[in-house]
Order: C-alpha cells, then sequence, then structure tokens
C-alpha cells in the first residue's frame, strides 16, 4: 500500500496537457457533453410520456440538477478518498441493510427504506450500487492481481453479503445491480477464466434452486409472463404486450413527439418510469431508437476510456465496474421493455423519471470524472 | 500474502485493458443485439404492432336505438324516453369497490335502497365491462361534483341515459305494462347483436308484446378510446334505427273516466269498439306507478305493492277470472234460442225456485217469490234465474260448452293483449279431467246462471258482448291502431282467426238484442235506473259474481257480510242499439250487486263516448229515440 501511493505522488510527468477550466472543475467535457444530450433529450421524451405535465418535467428537472450537483461534489474528491473511506461505507451499509430488514419501510410487499431519526429517508441498497464496488476494489487491489483463488472468494464474499440482504428486501433488480457490480469488479482483477467458466457452470446448475427456493411468486410469474404474455393479457402480460405494441407501432420515423396513441391513451403502463424507452420508440421510431443506443454507447465508450487510462488498479476496477453497472442498466431496461428480459424495476438511467437511480448514477459519473481528472502526470 | 511486495502495474493495466476490451465487444454485441430487437419490432413486425395498436384504442361500440313512443288514438303521449343521467360503477375498472362506494357516498347521496339494487346486480350474471347503475337522475351539481372528483373514481361514469317514462303512469298500468333492466333470462332470449347496447326490455302489456317493434336496430360507432374505456372522440358512426312509434286504440280519456269511475273502489272496465275491436279503455283498479319499476323498484317499495289487499299489481281486466253469473244469459240466451232448446214463445212458470226432480234440491231465483210467467225477453231484462236453469237442463252441458266457446269463453282471442287469461270453460270432458268427476245435472243449471265451474275476465266478457253487439261478426280485442310511418298494422299484428257466429235464424241476434235493451228500457229491468235520462238506446245485462256460495236456506244480508265477502258486481252493455260505438263490461269487487253498482259505470262509459268524446259525438244531436217499448 505505502509503496504504490508513494509510487503515485511521485510520478508527475510531463505528458500532461495544458489546464483548462475543465480540469480546473475536474470535469470531463465530453461525458459531461454526452449526459446533457442523454439528460435533456430525456426531459423532452418525459414530458411526453408523463402525460405532458410540466410539473412532472420541472420536478425531475431539479432532481437532474441536484445529481449534477452530487456528481460535481464526487468529482472533487480524490480517488484516494473513496478507496480509504470505502470498506467503513460498506460496513455501514451492511447494518443499514439489516436495519431496513428489522425496521423498514416498505411498499408493495418489499421493505427497501430506512428513516433513521434526524436522516432524510433513503434507500441502503441505492447507495450500496457504488460502495460496494469500491470496497471489493479496495479489497483486490492491496493483492497482486490476478487476484488468486482466496482474494477472489473473499471478493465475492464482499459481493455476496449485501447482495443477499437485498434480496431479502425482496428487491431482486437492486440486488442483480449491486451483484453484477462487485463481480464486474472481480472479473476486471483478472479472475480467472476457468474459474468463471466454473461459477457460471454452477449457477446454471443451481437455478433451479434459484427457481424452487430463492424467488418469490411475483418473480416467477414475470418469468413466466416473459415467456408467453398471452397467457395473462389483460394481467401481467399487460404490460409486455402493450410496450412491444407501441414499440412496434412506431416503425421507422415514429409517430412524432407527443403523437403516441398507446401512451398517450393510458394503454402503456409505467409510461414516464420504467417504460419510458416505448414512449421514446413510439414517437421517434426506429430512428429515435438507434440514437438512444448511439449515446448510451459513446458514453459507455467514453467511460472505459477513463477506465483503460486510469492510473492505479483501484481506479481502474472501480471505473470500469461502475461502467458496467451502468451499461447493465440500459441493456436490462431496454430488453425488458422490448420483450427479451422479464420485468424487473429497473429504469432507464437518467431518462425515467425518479430520483434515487439518477443521483446514484450521476455520483458515479462524479466518480468517474474524479478518477480522470485526479491523474498524476505519468505517461500512460 | 504479499503484502509490501512491489506490483506490476503496467502488468495490471495490461490485464485490465485486455479485460476492458473483452466486455466493449460484449457492450457493442449487446446493444447491437437491443437495435436489433428494434429493428425486428419496429421495421419487420411494423405492420403488426401498427394494426394492434389501432385495435387498441378503436373500439366498435353499440349505440342503443331509442325506443318507439306510445300514443294514444288522439295523438296523446303515453310512454316516452326522458334523459336521465346516472352514475355508474364498472366493477372491472374499480380498484376496491368498498371504497370506491363510501366515496361515491360522501359526494352524493347514495341511498340504502340504491345500494342493495345496486348489491343484487352486482351480483347477476352480465356482460363483462358492463356498467352497473348505482343512482338515477342526479342533479346537475351532483353531476359537477362528481366531474370535479372523476380522477379519483376509476371506473366510475356518469352516463346520460334514454329512461323511458310514462306521464300517465297509474292510469295505463296495466295496459302499457313497462320496461325493466333486462333480466337474467331475457338475456338468454334476446338477440346479443342488437341489444348490446340496450338495457331496458318490456317487461309487460304493449311494452312486452310490441318490444320487436319498439326497440328498433342497433347503430354502432367506432370510437378511440382510452385503457380506462373512456371515449376521446368517435371516428365513424352508424347512426341506430330508433323502434317504432305505436299508436294505440285506447283513448286517454276513456281511460282516466274509467279509472275515475272505479276510483277508491277495486274492479276492472273494458270498453271496446265493436265495429275494430279496438280497446278504447282497459282499466284495472288500483292500478300503480309503473315509472317506479323503469329503474328497479326498492325492495319496500316492491313489498308494499305486493302485500297490499287491494293487490295493485294485479291486472283484473285480463287475469280476474271471475264466474260471470248473470251476465252470461244473453250469451246462453243465443245458444238456447239457436239449439232449439226454448223458443221466443216458450214460457215457463217460475215459483221462485227450480228442482230437477220433485223433492229434490232447490235451485233459487234471486227473486224469492219468484217471476211468475217467463218467456226469454223477460228472462233477460229481470234476469230470471229459474227460466234459465230450465233452458240450461234442457240445453245440456255439451250445448252450452260449443256455444260459449263461439263467445270466446275458454280461450285467450285477443290479438296484441299481452297476458291475458282465458278463463275456464266446464265441459264434460274437463270436468272428468280436472275433476275426476262426471258432469252432473246440477252442474248444468249452475252453468245456466253463470255459476259453478265457469269462469271470465272481464275482457272476455267485453269480447263476447261486443259478438251480439256486432250480431255475430268476430272481432279480436286489439290495442294496435298504427305503427307511425306504415299504413297497415299486418305486420304487426296477429291474424284475426275468429269466424263469424252465424245463427239458424239470424234475426235471433235481434231478438237477444232487444233483450238486452229491454234489461235497460223495461221497468223491472235490472239496469232500469242506471239508463234513465239517456239520448240513446243502450243494450245491457247484469250479473252477480257470488265471492262464497250461500246455503240453501241462508239468507243474503250484504250487511252481515264484511265488505270483502259481499258479491262482485257485474254489468255488460253496448251502445247505440241500432249501430254499437261502444261495448263495456265492468266490475266492481264486492260491489254488491250488478245492477245497482256495476250499471252506472257502464252507463258513465257510454254517456263519455257517444256524447263526448268519441269522433262523431256531436251525433248525439240526434240520437235513436229511446223507446218506451217495453217487453214483458
Amino acid at each position: 500500500m505505502g509503496l504504490k501511493s508513494t509510487t503515485d505522488g511521485l510520478d508527475r510527468g510531463p505528458l500532461e496537457r495544458r489546464p483548462s477550466v475543465w480540469s480546473a472543475l475536474h470535469l470531463d467535457p465530453i461525458l459531461l457533453l454526452l449526459l446533457a444530450i442523454l439528460i435533456t433529450g430525456g426531459l423532452f421524451v418525459l414530458y411526453s410520456g408523463a402525460d405532458q405535465s410540466l410539473d412532472m418535467v420541472k420536478a425531475q428537472g431539479i432532481r437532474m440538477g441536484i445529481a449534477l450537483v452530487v456528481m460535481l461534489v464526487f468529482a472533487q474528491l480524490d480517488p484516494s478518498v473513496f478507496r480509504r473511506w470505502s470498506p467503513w461505507l460498506y460496513l455501514v451499509g451492511v447494518l443499514a441493510l439489516i436495519a431496513v430488514l428489522v425496521v423498514g419501510i416498505g411498499a408493495k410487499g418489499a421493505q427497501r427504506w430506512l428513516a433513521l431519526p434526524g436522516l432524510p429517508r433513503f434507500q441502503p441498497s441505492e447507495i450500496m450500487k457504488l460502495v460496494v464496488p469500491m470496497t471489493a476494489a479496495w479489497y483486490l487491489s492491496r493483492h497482486y492481481l490476478p487476484p488468486r483463488l482466496p482474494q477472489v472468494a473473499a471478493g465475492l464474499a464482499i459481493v455476496l453479503l449485501p447482495m443477499g440482504l437485498i434480496i431479502e428486501q425482496p428487491d431482486l433488480g437492486t440486488s442483480l445491480l449491486v451483484g453484477l457490480a462487485g463481480m464486474f469488479v472481480v472479473f476486471f482483477a483478472g479472475m480467472s477464466w476457468k474459474l468463471i467458466a466454473t461459477i457460471i457452470g454452477m449457477a446454471s446448475v443451481s437455478a433451479p434452486v434459484l427457481w424452487f427456493f430463492v424467488m418469490r411468486d411475483y418473480q416467477k410469474q414475470r418469468v413466466l409472463t416473459l415467456l408467453d404474455p398471452q397467457s395473462d393479457p389483460l394481467g401481467a402480460g399487460w404490460n409486455i404486450i402493450q410496450s412491444k405494441t407501441a414499440i412496434g407501432s412506431g416503425g421507422l420515423e415514429g409517430k412524432g413527439w407527443l403523437m403516441g396513441t398507446q401512451s398517450h391513451l393510458e394503454f402503456l403502463p409505467e409510461s414516464h418510469t420504467d417504460f419510458i424507452v416505448a414512449v421514446l420508440a413510439e414517437e421517434f421510431g426506429f430512428i429515435g431508437m438507434a440514437l438512444l443506443l448511439t449515446v448510451y454507447f459513446l458514453i459507455i465508450l467514453r467511460c472505459l476510456y477513463i477506465a483503460a487510462t486510469a492510473q492505479d488498479s483501484f481506479s481502474r476496477l472501480v471505473a470500469g465496474a461502475l461502467t458496467l453497472t451502468f451499461f447493465i442498466y440500459v441493456f436490462v431496461n431496454i430488453g425488458m421493455v422490448s420483450g427479451l428480459l422479464p420485468v424487473v424495476g429497473v429504469p432507464l438511467p437518467l431518462v425515467s423519471y425518479g430520483g434515487t437511480s439518477s443521483v446514484t448514477l450521476m455520483a458515479a459519473f462524479g466518480v468517474l470524472m474524479s478518477i480522470h481528472t485526479h491523474r498524476r502526470m505519468i505517461s500512460a | 500474502m504479499p503484502w509490501g511486495e512491489f506490483k506490476d502495474t503496467a502488468a495490471e493495466r495490461r490485464l485490465f485493458q485486455r479485460r476492458a476490451l473483452v466486455m466493449l465487444v460484449l457492450v457493442i454485441l449487446a446493444l447491437g443485439g437491443l437495435l436489433g430487437r428494434m429493428y425486428q419490432l419496429q421495421i419487420v413486425e411494423h405492420e403488426t404492432y401498427t394494426t394492434l395498436s389501432d385495435k387498441n384504442r378503436v373500439q366498435v361500440q353499440s349505440v342503443a336505438p331509442p325506443r318507439g313512443l306510445i300514443y294514444d288514438r288522439n295523438g296523446e303521449l303515453l310512454a316516452e324516453n326522458r334523459p336521465v343521467f346516472s352514475v355508474t360503477i364498472v366493477p372491472e375498472r374499480v380498484d376496491g369497490m368498498d371504497d370506491t362506494l363510501s366515496r361515491l357516498q360522501s359526494i352524493i347521496d347514495v341511498s340504502e335502497d340504491d345500494l342493495q339494487r345496486f348489491d343484487r346486480r352486482l351480483h347477476e350474471p352480465r356482460r363483462p365491462y358492463q356498467e352497473i347503475p348505482l343512482r338515477y337522475d342526479l342533479t346537475e351539481k351532483e353531476i359537477a361534483q362528481l366531474a370535479v372528483r372523476r380522477q379519483d373514481l376509476p371506473g366510475v361514469e356518469v352516463r346520460a341515459e334514454l329512461v323511458r317514462y310514462y306521464p300517465h303512469s297509474v292510469l295505463t298500468s296495466h295496459v302499457l305494462g313497462y320496461v325493466g333492466r333486462i333480466n337474467r333470462e331475457e338475456l338468454q332470449s334476446i338477440d346479443p347483436v342488437n341489444y348490446s347496447g340496450t338495457n331496458y326490455i318490456g317487461k309487460s302489456g304493449i311494452e312486452k308484446f310490441y318490444e320487436e317493434s319498439l326497440h328498433g336496430k342497433v347503430g354502432y360507432q367506432h370510437v378511440e378510446t382510452n385503457a380506462r374505456g373512456r371515449i376521446l372522440r368517435v371516428l365513424e358512426r352508424q347512426n341506430p334505427v330508433p323502434g317504432d312509434d305505436l299508436r294505440l286504440t285506447l283513448d286517454l280519456r276513456m281511460q282516466k273516466k274509467a279509472y275515475e269511475l272505479l276510483d277508491g273502489r277495486r274492479g276492472a272496465i273494458v270498453a271496446i269498439e265493436p265495429k275494430t275491436g279496438g280497446i278504447l279503455a282497459l282499466a284495472s283498479v288500483p292500478g300503480f306507478d309503473t315509472n317506479k319499476f323503469v329503474t328497479g323498484i326498492s325492495v319496500d317499495d316492491y313489498r308494499e305493492l305486493r302485500e297490499s289487499l287491494d293487490k295493485p299489481l294485479f291486472n283484473r281486466a285480463l287475469r280476474g277470472q271471475y264466474p260471470p253469473g248473470s251476465t252470461l244469459k244473453p250469451m246462453l240466451a243465443v245458444a238456447a234460442l239457436d239449439s232449439g232448446a226454448v223458443t221466443r214463445n216458450t214460457r215457463i212458470w217460475d215459483p221462485g225456485y227450480f228442482q230437477l226432480n220433485d223433492g229434490g234440491r232447490r235451485y233459487r231465483d234471486w227473486k224469492r217469490w219468484g217471476h211468475g210467467w217467463v218467456d226469454l225477453r223477460k228472462a233477460i231484462a229481470e234476469s230470471c234465474d229459474t227460466y234459465f236453469y230450465t233452458a240450461a237442463v234442457d240445453m245440456g252441458v255439451d250445448t252450452m260448452s260449443s256455444y260459449l266457446s263461439r263467445f270466446g269463453f275458454g280461450e285467450n282471442a285477443t290479438l296484441d293483449v299481452y297476458g291475458a287469461l282465458s278463463g275456464l270453460l266446464p265441459s264434460r270432458e274437463w270436468k272428468q279431467a280436472n275433476r275426476n268427476q262426471p258432469w252432473y245435472p246440477g252442474d248444468s243449471v249452475n252453468l245456466g246462471i253463470g255459476q259453478g265451474f265457469m269462469l271470465a275476465t272481464p275482457l272476455q266478457l267485453a269480447t263476447a258482448t261486443a259478438l251480439i253487439a256486432n250480431r255475430g261478426k268476430w272481432v279480436e280485442p286489439r290495442l294496435l291502431m298504427q305503427v307511425t310511418g306504415d299504413d297497415t298494422t299486418d305486420e304487426v299484428l296477429p291474424p284475426t282467426t275468429h269466424e263469424p257466429l252465424k245463427l239458424k235464424r239470424p234475426e235471433d241476434w235481434e231478438y237477444v238484442v232487444e233483450s238486452m235493451a229491454a234489461v235497460m228500457e223495461s221497468v223491472h229491468g235490472t239496469g232500469h235506473r242506471a239508463a234513465q235520462g239517456a239520448s240513446y238506446r243502450m243494450a245491457g245485462k247484469s250479473g252477480t259474481a257470488q265471492v262464497y256460495s250461500l246455503e240453501e236456506n241462508e239468507e243474503y244480508n250484504a250487511d252481515e257480510i264484511r265488505e270483502r265477502l259481499r258479491d262482485h258486481a257485474l254489468f255488460i252493455g253496448f251502445a247505440p242499439v241500432k249501430d254499437p260505438k261502444i261495448v263495456v263490461a265492468a266490475i266492481v269487487e264486492n260491489g254488491g250487486s250488478g245492477s245497482g253498482t256495476a250499471a252506472p259505470v257502464v252507463r258513465a262509459m257510454f254517456d263519455a263516448w257517444l256524447l263526448k268524446y268519441s269522433k262523431d259525438a256531436p251525433a248525439s244531436h240526434n240520437p235513436e229515440p229511446a223507446s218506451a217499448e217495453e217487453t214483458h
């Protein structure tokens, strides 16, 4: 540990470009521009998806503003701060998750919120989306990479503990996202392909176990519905049928902004939250979807570049994991809305109405910007 | 553990970059996959989903046709449709029925009756997504209050609906009947397409009989709806064909007159135009407010109607089966003359009773001391029982039964009067089959004065009387005069089936008619008092139907018998004698004697029609001279 930080501190290379406003603010202009395009476009789609409610667009705008501030704050912190704090945050996070199970507040049969006296109501699982990959990265980067089996095991344990606690709430979607964020760290750290293959093999074997002993009825129902939406066209299958209809009827050019009949006539459920991409697809067509996917791809590409050019293992692992988590959001959400994946509560990142996930995501981008702008001047 | 050992940062970086590259490839593949999925849905399967989307938003809705109106013969409106605003609930779209109901109750008045009725309908089988009305007749204020809270009340709608309204509901209750909501059995039998927008169906009376004509043809509209079924706009519309308007032979003024004549009592009056069989008035008193039944009567109101001793729901005119008593004598006179059992000159001595054989049971005449020498005319005019006892025994049951059946007894001879009963015309076979007894001569004696087994409805009595008024020409009673816009009623009115009753000596008709005139005109005629002062000639016959029979030697004392056990008073008649324009049959339940109670009622009906309401009422300027001819 000592050695590494010494090295980091000493190496100040001559290759750094001239200091700019952006580096003074610790912001990456390219990433910021892409995010701005996404958020702005998202607000237009939201206006349509939320039944042309300016109030909702305003509320979302304010949330995005807050999220931007959070990103700005995170960007100012040195990556080493995250590294040093992550184990402690992890500890607090795990305790909070346990507390949620004991005294949490819930809705629709799941306990996800924690209301501690003196603190605003919050969702500990949301914070863990950042803390778990950071803690895994903190642990693994203290060792030689690629990690050996014991370290892999310990790293996975760090990931699986909070994951299990979140499943208990139950919140399958978040637990998968948290879990994946941690797994990505282990993967990027260099976990051997053999081990990956073994784990995937074991996972597929244990799938029936999950099905029969872990998954709740409503989760099974979602999977069954995905396989055959027509089996329950007015119940659980309704969402999938309606969202596919919305997407498909959009065609190449779409029906035009605010002209989507599926969403405006209220056939499309959750048209401003999880299913908002169907609104976009219906109104802007295949062209709109191609543009959206391009923006997402460019964001991911930029973030992977940031990760690849990061200077220490911790930063690399965290940046890579957060990027792929973001990608998972995109893939799961669009996959679910277009009927490729079961319906799990994953919003379309930075477009869906709702504050919590946007703030977490922007905090993650803050971390990425921090990693990118706090590089010591060494040759890459 | 390799704490403090030098880490190969370059190697770690290369390792990461290799893995990142793998991931980048996966990301490209995955996003490419999503793009491919979009291509599949939006380009390849675009047509399919466009169709689905249109089907989603565009719905075909049925538009109920407005029900045909009903008028009386003078164009007076008897049944109309009024727009009524009601609040309805679609159970499939409500989240939490109890919650919704309690919220609604905080906005508008919902009575216990409304709730009960709603609950009953909720549990009846119905079409999916069919609205169930909760309360009718919303006020403007309530409509506004509901509109404000519309967002909080999914599945609750305010509907404007044309609902049947009977402006003279009590007067016309037993003629028009009423419509009501389609019930379980009706749901099985109606045409589901034509009734897809209809909530009401004729339950009785004209409304039931002419349901098909009144209903009309359903229309359609293509509407754009949202997922909650709220109509946003109408894209295309095919208008429904309204039901036919009907003009009845009924004259509301006569109907009102009939009702007033019986008001406060129980009874029935049927007035028929003998030329056509058209029913001028058909009153059963008391009536009831049919409007209450349209939107669904409350349990309490219904119980009150059902349990009332006066039986307002009972249609006495069509379904009240009474012993016809002496009103049957003119028809029996026709039978006796034509069968040859008596001639116009046949005279008998009436000692006040009749015996089948010496020392046998004495069948008493209403006049204890007897009528003395009696011929057929006097027997009718003074209602001599003994004469008809004798004639009945001479004719025998088979002859009587066969002739009486030609008068429409024992059958429902009406064309379009819904629910009319056929009474009971006894015969040898009937008695054997139903009582498992042979026909005794005593039964014939009783039948001779319309007592015993014989039962007839007031409408049947009027029909039989019309046959006499028409001198044998049959007219089936009917209510429909005209289907508006059509020249003929052939399409909807059933065909007539009765052959005219031809007598061997057609002049026997005049004899019987004049005998009935003598009832009104001779000093001892039972209708004499009721006919006094008339400017036209009339014919009639009184009758008294026993509510319970007297023992042989029992004295009849009306005062001692509780009111409801008193005899029913009957009277039949027609006027004018030569060219009859109106036939009336009246029964006043527990009215005592036919001549005292029912005859004035019939006279008043004659006056109303002949002197006031009929088209040629001014004809009362040159009435038939009232003949003073005394027939003894």
